[in-house]
């Protein structure tokens, strides 16, 4: 985990939050959502209108535009299924090359398997990441729980190539479905691999827990997608495991992109923290795999 | 200006939140450009003494935000002698409206009791709302489990009242597609954003009801004000389509109570 003074620095040094620039990060009414540089790590093509996946790319990016957000980390393409074959799981990662190909500056992909398949998932691995142009594993959702060990050779994988795991979990109070992950399971997959980056998708959805169950563990990491815009979410996610370890996401298109950001723009929180959390800290994680790729960062 | 239509003073049982004190709230409303905003007390939604509730809700608007804050005091049909809050609340309180919590005060909108109170409310030319949940069930205390109001009936209770003014808030999974059309259509309803979701989620709103069934409300402090003002920008709304949800819905709205 990097130091603050080290993340400051680099973050001024690339102008990463509008603060370096004398620009305005907080938001009023009637003025742009500010000049943070925003990256969504959740989003899908789901529950997006549109026939083909450029037409529902058109719409994200025209709301992207709206809202200042300049890019995208995109997973599960329609997210048809709840419970994907193979086949699916390919037709639905093939749906998310198209949307990046479509909008190269604006998304990345990130691949969408399950251990529940697991030769197939490290296949689709190798395919759509080592030689493909996919940045990251995730959002996993499907069919088992992540602490199964059928996660580890996967955990392996996104090492090997310093990718980040993006993993569904949740602490519903009813309940869990079968299968669902809890940060409970995210920690226990993240101590067996300490090497490993993960992010929480929803940190619990009752983040009250889900920040408390992940604190101790610190290559985990609160992704802030996917659950209602409550006051005090984020002051307690950064009081608690520090700026560097939260990240913003949409889980576009169920949530809308605003609620979501608001999350960030409307925290009681310093701006560098703002910074970090808009993007800053995706930037800093998905660093090792852009820069391989050749893509700029 | 906006008018928001659904801010709470007082206190969230479960935390504190941000703009929590009446005078803070006010502040941060404000800088957001508010110009007015229908405010209900978290206090109304556990207190027995709602009167208490009310005439707290009543003072906080008077002391701290004279023609900013309009108070909507809470009436629970299941109280007894409950036909005394809602007189309080017209003629003491001079309030626009009430807001009702119908899943926290234990009855459905079936109930003969609920019946009643809208009857009286309608020939008070009082502004109904209903709070139809206030929190995600998968995220609430585990001693306090409440599920969303199940509004079938409204449809139904809006012919029999017609001139009823109901605006329903936190309108989230709990109600969803033809179900609000239903109740939008059945009278004189409206909604509010503050639980609106989904990509674009206020522009698919108003292209499939009328513009002028839709409220800006962002359910503030519980939840971040940025939320419902990033949705309105989201959403790309031509200026005449914001100004009505943002102003002249509500201020329509209020103008005919005062008629």
């Amino acid at each position: 985990m990097p130091s603050r003074r080290t993340l400051l620095k680099s973050l001024c040094a690339s102008g990463a939050f509008g603060l370096a620039r004398g620009q305005p990060t907080s938001l009023r009414a009637g003025e742009p959502a500010g000049r943070l540089r925003i990256w969504d790590i959740h989003s899908h093509l789901g529950s997006v209108p549109g026939d083909t996946t450029e037409k529902r790319m058109e719409v994200l990016v025209r709301c992207m535009d709206r809202l200042g957000i300049e890019r995208l980390l995109l997973s599960q393409g329609y997210s048809a299924d709840k419970h994907p074959t193979p086949d699916q799981f390919r037709e639905e990662n093939d749906r998310v090359m198209r949307a990046v190909k479509a909008f190269p500056d604006r998304a990345y992909g990130s691949v969408y398997l399950s251990p529940a398949y697991l030769e197939f998932s490290l296949q689709e691995f190798d395919r759509c990441v080592r030689d493909g142009p996919m940045v990251a594993i995730g959002e996993i959702e499907a069919d088992m729980r992540v602490n199964v060990p059928e996660m580890d050779p996967i955990a392996e994988r996104a090492i090997a190539l310093q990718v980040p795991i993006l993993q569904h979990e949740w602490l519903k109070a009813g309940g869990n479905q079968p299968g669902e992950s809890t940060p409970y399971d995210v920690v226990e997959l993240a101590r067996r691999h300490p090497n490993l980056q993960i992010v929480c998708a929803h940190t619990g959805g009752d983040w009250e827990l889900g920040i408390r169950v992940i604190r101790s563990t610190k290559n985990v990491y609160a992704g802030m997608a996917g659950f209602d815009p409550t006051s005090g979410a984020t002051e307690m996610a950064v009081r608690e495991l520090g700026a560097e370890r939260v990240i913003y996401g949409s889980d576009v298109g169920g949530r809308s992109f605003a609620s979501q950001l608001a999350k960030v723009l409307g925290a009681e929180i310093p701006e560098y923290a703002k910074a970090l959390i808009a993007g800053g800290n995706l930037r800093r994680l998905l660093t090792p795999i852009l820069r391989a790729k050749g893509y700029r960062v | 200006m906006i008018i928001d239509v659904n801010v709470s003073l007082s206190r969230w049982p479960f935390r504190r939140l941000v703009g929590d004190e009446t005078a803070d709230l006010v502040a941060r409303l404000r800088k957001h450009g508010v110009g007015r905003a229908w405010a209900a007390s978290f206090g109304a939604i556990l207190y027995k003494d709602i009167g208490d509730s009310n005439a707290r809700l009543a003072a906080e608007c008077r002391t701290h935000g004279k023609d900013f804050l309009l108070p909507f005091g809470t009436v629970n049909p299941k109280l007894p002698d409950w036909q005394e809050d809602l007189r309080r609340c017209h003629e003491d309180y001079r309030m626009p409206g009430i807001r009702l919590y119908p899943n926290y005060h234990g009855y459905d909108l079936r109930d003969p009791a609920f019946a009643e109170l809208i009857k009286l409310a309608a020939a008070r030319r009082l502004i109904v709302q209903i709070a139809l949940c206030m929190e995600d069930e998968r995220t609430q205390h585990p001693l306090l489990h409440v599920p969303p109001v199940d509004c079938a009936p409204l449809p139904e209770v809006l012919k029999r009242e017609p001139t009823l003014r109901l605006v329903l808030i936190n309108c989230g999974p709990a109600i969803r597609g033809h179900q609000l059309e239903s109740v939008l259509a059945a009278g004189e309803a409206y909604c509010d954003i503050s639980m609106v979701e989904g990509i674009e989620g206020i522009a698919r709103l108003v292209e499939r009801f009328s513009p002028q069934k839709v409220l800006f409300g962002s359910d503030f402090p519980f939840f971040y004000f940025e939320s419902a003002l990033l949705k309105m920008r989201e959403s790309g709304l031509p200026e005449s389509t914001k100004n009505a949800l943002e102003e002249g819905n509500a201020r329509r709205l209020l103008d005919s109570v005062a008629t």
